[in-house]
């Protein structure tokens, strides 16, 4: 299918990367940016302490914005990218030092403040937009740093290499350390198109790398936002009103601030949110729960789940906006001897990142400092500065290590939330949301209601598609100029305008509805993680109408795509997919192309009841182009998959009087270790392409592989989420 | 005034007696390698040591305690044979992503492993569903645990 047009702001690195990886790597040139005000150095003695994060790290030798050298040879890579679980500080690292010549182990880490690094972290596209410009830095670098040593040696550069982050004169065996000529090698230009090494020379590239963040994380040392302390910080919690679009009706502050350890109640009145402020956590929360607030509930008091679901069935018929068509599909279908249809319907689903929503501000008059985890540093920045006035370079945001993103931080209405409190106080301010906050006033993957039909030839083959989508346009909200003129979200376009098939004729309509009462975000897998389901599915259902094998299916309508027909064919050899399953066992096959990388995926369970299913095992087949880290490539499909199929089982938000019913991990609920796949085998193409993304690509898989292989298991479709809703029975006799 | 034996340590805190000993651990005493999850003993990621036990921090109030020993993840001794065995395990391994259920994760571990020092898939899952990753490493975890069980034979 067609792949859109370039556009140059946010969303659309998602979209065009899902499309064909390449569009947006255009070299940008950072220059060095100014130190910043907090952080204290480690003493030059000190080791570097593998995954610690640094801040404001000096270097006589500071040559772009990635790189700092110091003359007692400390390098500090300062990284665009944040961490939150995907490996990307780790796939960085190696990045700069396979080009500079440096070991992983003699890295010191920093966080790149806003403005310094990627405009956002999200869409899978870390790897592919630093993949260029971080390994140019580092010959860059390199290259600058080998000059002066041949000038201080008066040798020729071609004598010179490097090993370790020294410099070596290899006819004469002479060395000096990267610091020893930091000084010198800041005095050069820096190489606009500095030569990168041969892959095939590579030493770190495609090797597995063990993550720089596990020895913190493992012995508790690692600071997450929610660690953060400030001396002379008091602990914040917060209650927002329950229904979106409500007020605030009253409080009984006096009982509040009767509770031992609590300082202060502040309120909010144009956002109505009240915030206790304490000594520690838990006097605030008592004191959060002797305030009672009250609400008036307002315009969304009567929301409930079916009125957001009816809204969405009834965007099936009516008007819609034709986002893609080729030939045309509904004149097909009209003539068609045969034809399918399918509805699908999704939730809205929470983040839940293990890690509740928080965030430390200190407001002065003459600057403010934040501490947060933020997949989108810039715009943590920006409302601080708007909300203040102050200016931009007297705002600092200390991006830390993030306990789960899954697009949960790529809002920042939570840091907008604790500066517009900490700017009423004269101290640090960290709020800490509990559990209950963070669920139900989580900014929600939405949900949606798809309808594909299909024109069948003699064999059951599609010789023509319609698909109606109709949802929300989520990048209405996120990021308005990314909305087409005609009112269209390309997140949608992932796994149905973006996708492996190709179809004689097709049409892709979006019938826009935004649901009432909830604010809808991103979430794991984006487009990706909302398409594939429905596409996935319906292709299924349409081989088993065809009493076709869904692999072989599949490998028909592939036969111009021959990256997805080899992941397809290594993972049906890999699964065993002809070989003969246990009684009671049954698979279930998806294949997609997202975020720019290729996989098969192949899930075996078990059903001894409707509602339990037993995930023996997966096998996943990538092809994502050069690896970069293969043992994360790895962990990322494994650790996707698994967060996938707990929201393709279990998850659904559901809303009464307009207040989300799902409050803790007692009602909503995380797939635990008992009911994880017992196996997930994960084998990966090799491939000199340009690396594509990882992160999200196992989510995307999640719900397809495992609805189809049910549907295998129990002889009729899923075509509704959470797969374990009552509401799949009633698909039952939709059975094509 | 209230007395804790914290990794061997005795401290004195001065906070209401149904505080949960994790807001005093992070709150009060600054040690932060125990993490606030759910509030509800749904998800492990505040477990701690009590004389030996796996327990949730978080909703354990401080003034139930009294004399048993409270160890935490930065309390551990990191050359004790078991701690080793599974911090090096989980390191080998490459088991963490986002990191901040570990801490949990890690506790849970250790004290299994010093009740049941070779467990089967079975004994793992059953002492580990307690803890929630959404990161979903819970493939990793099992094998770490293997892993590390094999270090110590």
């Amino acid at each position: 299918m067609t792949t859109q047009t370039p556009r140059p702001a946010l969303a659309s690195r998602r979209q065009l990367l899902g499309a064909g990886g390449a569009l947006l790597l255009a070299t940008f040139w950072p220059t060095p940016r100014q130190g910043r005000a907090q952080g204290a150095s480690v003493p030059a003695s000190t080791a570097p302490e593998q995954g610690l994060l640094v801040e404001n790290a000096q270097g006589a030798f500071a040559p772009n914005a990635y790189i700092r050298i110091a003359t007692d040879n400390r390098i500090t890579l300062i990284l665009p990218n944040v961490e939150m679980g995907q490996g990307i500080y780790t796939s960085s690292v190696m990045l700069i030092a396979e080009e500079l010549g440096i070991d992983m182990a003699q890295v010191e880490i920093e966080a790149a403040p806003p403005g310094g690094g990627a405009e956002i972290t999200g869409g899978s596209t870390s790897v592919m937009t630093e993949w260029l410009p971080l390994r140019q830095a580092g010959a860059a670098a390199r290259s600058m740093l080998v000059q002066a040593a041949a000038m201080r040696w008066q040798v020729p550069v071609a004598e010179c290499t490097t090993r370790s982050a020294t410099i070596i004169h290899v006819p004469t065996g002479r060395s000096l350390p990267f610091g020893a000529v930091a000084a010198q090698a800041a005095t050069l230009p820096v190489p606009q198109n500095p030569t990168l090494k041969d892959p095939a020379t590579y030493t770190l590239l495609g090797k597995p790398q063990h993550r720089i963040d596990s020895a913190v994380k493992v012995q508790g040392r690692a600071i997450f936002g929610m660690d953060v302390q400030v001396p002379g910080q008091k602990i914040g919690t917060v209650a927002a009103c329950p229904v979106v679009g409500g007020t605030l009706a009253g409080m009984n502050k006096a009982a509040a601030l009767a509770i031992r350890g609590v300082q202060a109640v502040l309120v909010n009145t144009a956002n109505n949110t009240v915030c206790v402020v304490a000594d520690h956590y838990w006097a605030a929360r008592k004191g959060l729960r002797a305030l009672k607030p009250q609400w008036h509930d307002g315009p969304n008091a009567h929301v409930t789940t079916q009125t957001i679901y009816d809204q969405l069935h009834d965007g099936l018929n009516g008007p819609a906006i034709v986002a893609n068509t080729k030939g045309d599909a509904p004149a097909i279908i009209a003539h068609a001897a045969a034809t399918h249809t399918a509805t699908y319907q999704q939730p809205l689903l929470a983040h839940a990142t293990m890690e509740p929503i928080n965030c430390t501000a200190h407001v002065r008059p003459d600057g403010c400092d934040i501490w947060t985890g933020t997949q989108i540093a810039d715009r943590a920045r920006d409302t601080a500065v708007e909300l203040t006035g102050l200016p931009k370079d007297k705002v600092n945001v200390h991006c830390q290590y993030i306990g789960g993103g899954f697009g949960r931080r790529l809002e920042h209405e939570y840091v907008t939330q604790c500066v517009e409190f900490a700017r009423q106080v004269p101290h640090p301010l960290k709020i800490i949301w509990s559990r209950e906050e963070d669920l139900t006033h989580d900014r929600y993957r939405p949900a949606y209601v798809d309808q594909m039909t299909a024109a069948l030839d003699s064999k059951g083959f599609i010789t023509a598609l319609t698909h109606r989508i109709v949802g929300p346009a989520v990048v209405a909200r996120w990021d308005p100029p990314e909305l087409t003129k005609d009112g269209y979200d390309e997140d949608l376009s992932v796994a149905t305008v973006i996708t492996p098939y190709t179809y004689p004729a097709y049409r892709l309509e979006f019938a826009r509805r935004e649901a009432p009462g909830v604010v809808t975000a991103w979430w794991r897998g984006v487009g990706g993680t909302r398409g594939l389901f429905v596409v996935e599915g319906f292709i299924d259902e349409l081989a088993h109408r065809a009493g076709a094998d869904p692999v072989a299916y599949r490998r028909a309508m592939l036969a111009q795509n021959p990256r997805a027909l080899a992941v397809l064919d290594k993972a049906a050899q890999a699964a065993g997919w002809n070989t003969p399953l246990p009684p009671g066992r049954a698979r279930g096959v998806a294949v997609q192309f997202a975020f720019g990388s290729y996989m098969a995926s192949i899930a075996e369970v078990e059903m001894p009841e409707p509602d339990n299913v037993i995930i023996h095992r997966v096998t996943a087949v990538v092809d994502c182009g050069r690896v970069l880290n293969p043992d994360q490539v790895i962990s990322q499909i494994e650790g996707g998959l698994i967060f996938g199929f707990s929201a393709a089982l279990y998850n659904e938000i559901t809303l009464e009087g307009g207040r989300v019913q799902q409050s803790n991990f007692n009602t909503w609920r995380v797939m635990r270790m008992n009911e994880a796949p017992c196996k997930i085998d994960v084998l990966l193409m090799p491939s000199t392409e340009d690396p594509g993304g990882i992160g999200e690509v196992g989510t995307a898989a999640a719900a397809p592989v495992l609805a189809n292989a049910m549907a295998a298991a129990q002889g009729r479709r899923y075509r509704t989420l959470p797969l374990l809703s009552p509401r799949n029975g009633a698909d039952h006799k939709e059975q094509g | 005034m209230l007395s804790l034996n914290i990794n061997g340590q005795s401290h004195q805190v001065d906070v209401d007696p149904d505080t949960p000993l994790l807001w005093v651990l992070r709150d009060v005493l600054g040690m932060n390698a125990t993490k606030f999850g759910c509030g509800i003993a749904q998800c492990g990621a505040c477990t701690v040591h009590m004389d030996g036990r796996a327990v949730r921090a978080c909703n354990l109030p401080v003034g139930l305690i009294g004399e048993q020993r409270i160890s935490t993840l930065e309390g551990l001794n990191p050359t004790d044979p078991v701690t080793k065995a599974v911090q090096d395990a989980w390191v080998a391994l490459d088991v963490v992503q986002c990191g901040y259920c570990q801490p949990g994760q890690i506790m849970a571990a250790i004290a299994l492993l010093r009740a049941v020092p070779h467990p089967t898939d079975e004994q793992i899952d059953s002492a580990m569903s307690a803890n929630l990753c959404r990161c979903g490493t819970y493939v990793r975890i099992r094998a770490a645990l293997h892993h590390a069980a094999g270090a110590l034979a």
